[in-house]
């Protein structure tokens, strides 16, 4: 595989976005990759934007993603993934999540939610994938599971077999929810390659 | 804990749990600490370990003292905070350095540059330089484990409390940890009396001075041969010194210069950064926040660059630090794109919400405290005018009062959360029923240390450990203070609550308001069946009234006039405002403030 690379995950406060980005690492680890994460708590946590920085390679120095050099993004919300975008390069590839979550000012009629987020990424020549990662959760039965839908499309993009990261889940998903975050990670595989 | 990655027989923790197995290893067998960001997780994890006893004490100062108080008893101690919290832990510490230890004592010091969740930014090792006291800086979860076990060693071996600095970039990143033999303290637990080293009276203090003082000359000569003070020679054209992340982002940056990595940053060793220095056509400092490597290094008549280069302000990163000492800007494609900010906000059912939206309404000056609820400052509920410190409410509105006599009377009002009145607030209520005061403070009463992630203090009912404990009576302890008008009020009622405040500002006297309601994120209140909101939208005429609450569940739909008229609406109407039933968790709040009946409640979930 790739002997190192960068992945950042963005999104709301409260989508799951450390889950996925925990579930990405242990995947990395046993494929025999030095990682480190980042990630920040506390204040920002309350529904904020969010992200943690995962790093993975031979040796890992910085745990923090330099701007430009993100390989892949993997956003949970739509208009976060444009807030990120100095952290891209020209051949990142970018993981929507096809959900608006509206922020303060637009809930309260003060601004308007931006439109035409994902053309605007393509235009400036990044591959976009979208992925309804929540209308997959729902259809398994719990909606909760949205960001292990993403994980599963981040997998098909990353040369670790998906036996891996069927493993990790396997291990780190408590039994009564395994089902359907399997389900949940198979469809959002497929939903990644399409 | 965390599980080890599936391939390895090493584990992947972040800083904190790292430190937690640090200690563990250390024989650490007494914990204390206050919560805070982002130092939380270190007690938290090392409350799983058998055979530690850990606390939260009611704040950094109390917390220290504990830990000092097991190792005079002869146990291994640890201490943990937040960067602000070792300024309210500044008292013991300048004097236990001078008492020194029986059992080894470390305090950990999570700074956190760039103020993720904190109200300032400030350098901690400026203590270690303060309090003489030997400081470790780590730069990854793997070696916060190691330097946490050594710091015990240099505790007991030089009869002295030592520092362990962390920060955000340390505490929350996860990265391997290679698990270690549990280690055995020499000192054997038990009372010891000691009485010319532990009373610190002038004439046994001044002894003690000279101890320290002897202490940091050792500690000095130490630091020469410390193992964890190392010089990595590569191209000579460049040399840096550097600890902590600092080196992470020069290795990243400069793989190819010569790097002198401290573990110890307190005491220097001077030889070593002479050889360095002897050895390199330039030499540069890295380090975040302040100059301190740097003035020290330069007093030792050592040319170097450091601050002229490397900015004093916020976290470092390879790109700033390449930036900085290259002048190259990195590999950067794309501009940012000018978004509409996304700031944290106050959870959908917050019972915090209530009370600013009145606050609001009263126009009073809102004096502040840290916690959750300093998100009230933001619109919509734009009701905070102050905060400073931990339990600096009540003080400020205090002197405030004193400040403006007459014209101040029901114009002042003081917030504070349950666990930051028990941290520092209670004081200053003391103090402005002593020195009679008219204040109305409010105690925001959710029965939890929110903010950092839910941690028991002494209202919630149970320990760190997860035992029963006592509950603080709040109406009893301000009674007690001298209190004479104490109300307890749900602040999810609007009105009521309004009411209730319009009373006891106006009261020429001291009152306390007691907010109570449990945060919805704890588990009870997770678990409690729900029935959400949920908005007849042809009964919503567009009025906004319910938007003034700021709840995330609530959402503005705008509508053109061509749409609005296509609905049988009034064209003037600009949009309806819709309660989402999947975030709504029926606080209620809401629904006295719409007058049209399009808010009602809904079905079970």
């Amino acid at each position: 595989m790739e002997s190192s690379g960068n992945i950042l995950f963005c999104g709301v406060g409260g989508q799951g976005i450390l889950l996925a980005s925990e579930l990405t690492a242990y995947a990395l680890l046993a494929s025999g990759m030095d990682a480190k994460k980042s990630e920040v708590h506390g204040m920002a946590q309350r529904g904020g934007s969010v992200e943690a920085h995962l790093r993975y390679g031979k040796k890992v120095y910085s745990p923090l993603i330099e701007p430009g050099t993100a390989d892949l993004l993997l956003a949970f919300e739509i208009m976060e993934a444009l807030r990120y975008l100095p952290y891209l390069h020209k051949g990142s590839k970018v993981i929507v999540n096809t959900q608006r979550i509206l922020p303060p000012a637009v809930a309260t009629g003060k601004a308007a939610y931006p439109e035409n987020i994902l053309e605007e990424l393509s235009e400036r020549g990044l591959e976009v994938i979208p992925v309804n990662g929540y209308g997959i959760a729902k259809q398994a039965g719990n909606v909760k599971a949205a960001n292990v839908a993403l994980v599963g499309a981040l997998s098909s993009l990353l040369p670790i077999p998906q036996e891996t990261f069927i493993e990790v889940i396997k291990e780190r998903v408590p039994a009564r929810f395994l089902e359907v975050n399997l389900t949940v990670f198979r469809e959002g595989r497929k939903a990644g390659r399409a | 804990m965390t599980k080890p990655a599936t391939s390895l027989e090493n584990l992947w923790l972040s800083g904190n749990e790292a430190l937690a197995m640090g200690a563990k290893e250390a024989a650490v067998t007494v914990a204390s600490g206050y919560p805070g960001t982002p130092s939380t997780e270190i007690l938290e994890n090392l409350s799983r370990y058998e055979g530690v006893y850990t606390e939260w004490a009611p704040n950094e100062k109390v917390g220290l003292e504990v830990a000092i108080g097991a190792s005079f008893a002869g146990a291994r101690a640890l201490a943990t905070m937040k960067h602000v919290g070792l300024n309210v832990a500044a008292d013991p510490l300048f004097t236990a350095s001078y008492t020194g230890v029986r059992g080894g004592l470390v305090i950990v010091v999570a700074d956190d540059p760039s103020m993720h969740s904190s109200q300032n930014e400030q350098d901690s090792r400026n203590y270690a330089d303060a309090a003489k006291l030997p400081m470790l800086e780590p730069s990854d979860p793997g070696e916060a484990k190691e330097f946490l076990k050594i710091a015990y060693d240099i505790s007991e071996e030089f009869d002295t409390p030592v520092l362990l600095k962390s920060c955000t970039r340390v505490a929350h990143v996860k990265g391997i940890v290679v698990p270690g033999e549990i280690a055995v303290s020499k000192v054997k637990i038990g009372i010891e009396k000691a009485p010319a080293k532990f009373v610190m009276l002038p004439g046994n203090a001044r002894q003690r001075r000279l101890a320290v003082a002897a202490r940091q000359d050792r500690l000095g000569e130490f630091a020469e041969t410390f193992a964890e003070n190392k010089i990595e020679w590569g191209d000579k054209k460049r040399g840096f010194i550097t600890a902590g992340v600092s080196y992470l982002y020069v290795k990243e940056a400069f793989p190819e210069a010569s790097v002198l990595k401290l573990g110890l940053v307190n005491p220097l060793p001077e030889k070593m950064i002479r050889e360095l220095a002897d050895g390199v056509e330039e030499l540069i400092v890295v380090e975040e926040l302040d100059p301190y490597l740097e003035t020290r290094i330069k007093a030792m008549g050592i040319d170097c660059r450091g601050k002229e280069l490397i900015p004093a302000i916020g976290e470092l990163s390879t790109a700033v630090v390449r930036k900085a000492v290259s002048g190259e800007a990195g590999p950067v494609e794309f501009a940012p794109v000018e978004l509409i900010p996304r700031p944290p906000n106050m959870c959908a059912g917050c019972p915090h919400r209530g009370l600013f939206y009145n606050l609001n309404r009263l126009k009073v000056f809102v004096s502040g405290d840290i916690g959750c609820y300093t998100l009230g400052f933001l619109p919509p509920l734009s009701a905070m005018d102050s905060c400073v410190c931990m339990g600096a409410s009540i003080g400020i509105a205090h002197g405030m009062s004193k400040a403006l006599g007459e014209a101040g009377k029901g114009k002042v009002v003081s917030v504070i959360g349950d666990s930051t009145f028990i941290h520092s607030g209670l004081n200053s209520l003391i103090n402005t029923v002593y020195n009679k005061d008219n204040a109305t403070i409010i105690i925001l009463d959710n029965r939890i240390t929110a903010m950092t992630g839910h941690q028991p203090n002494p209202a919630s009912g149970s320990t760190l450990m997860g035992e029963p404990a006592n509950s603080i009576d709040f109406e009893e302890l301000c009674r007690a203070v001298g209190v004479k008008h104490v109300r307890t009020v749900n602040p999810h009622e609007i009105e009521e609550i309004y009411k209730v405040l319009k009373e006891e500002i106006d009261r020429d006297e001291v009152s306390v308001v007691i907010t109570r309601f449990p945060c919805v994120l704890v588990p009870e209140e997770k678990k409690r069946v729900k029935y959400p909101f949920f908005t007849d939208t042809d009964e919503c005429t567009g009025c906004t009234a319910c938007l003034k609450l700021g709840c995330p569940a609530i959402q503005w739909e705008p509508l053109t006039p061509e749409e609005a008229e296509a609905q049988g609406r009034k064209k003037s109407q600009k949009g309806v405002a819709r309660i989402d039933e999947v975030t709504c968790v029926g606080c209620g709040q809401c629904l006295p403030l719409c007058k049209f009946e399009a808010i009602n409640k809904g079905e079970e979930k």
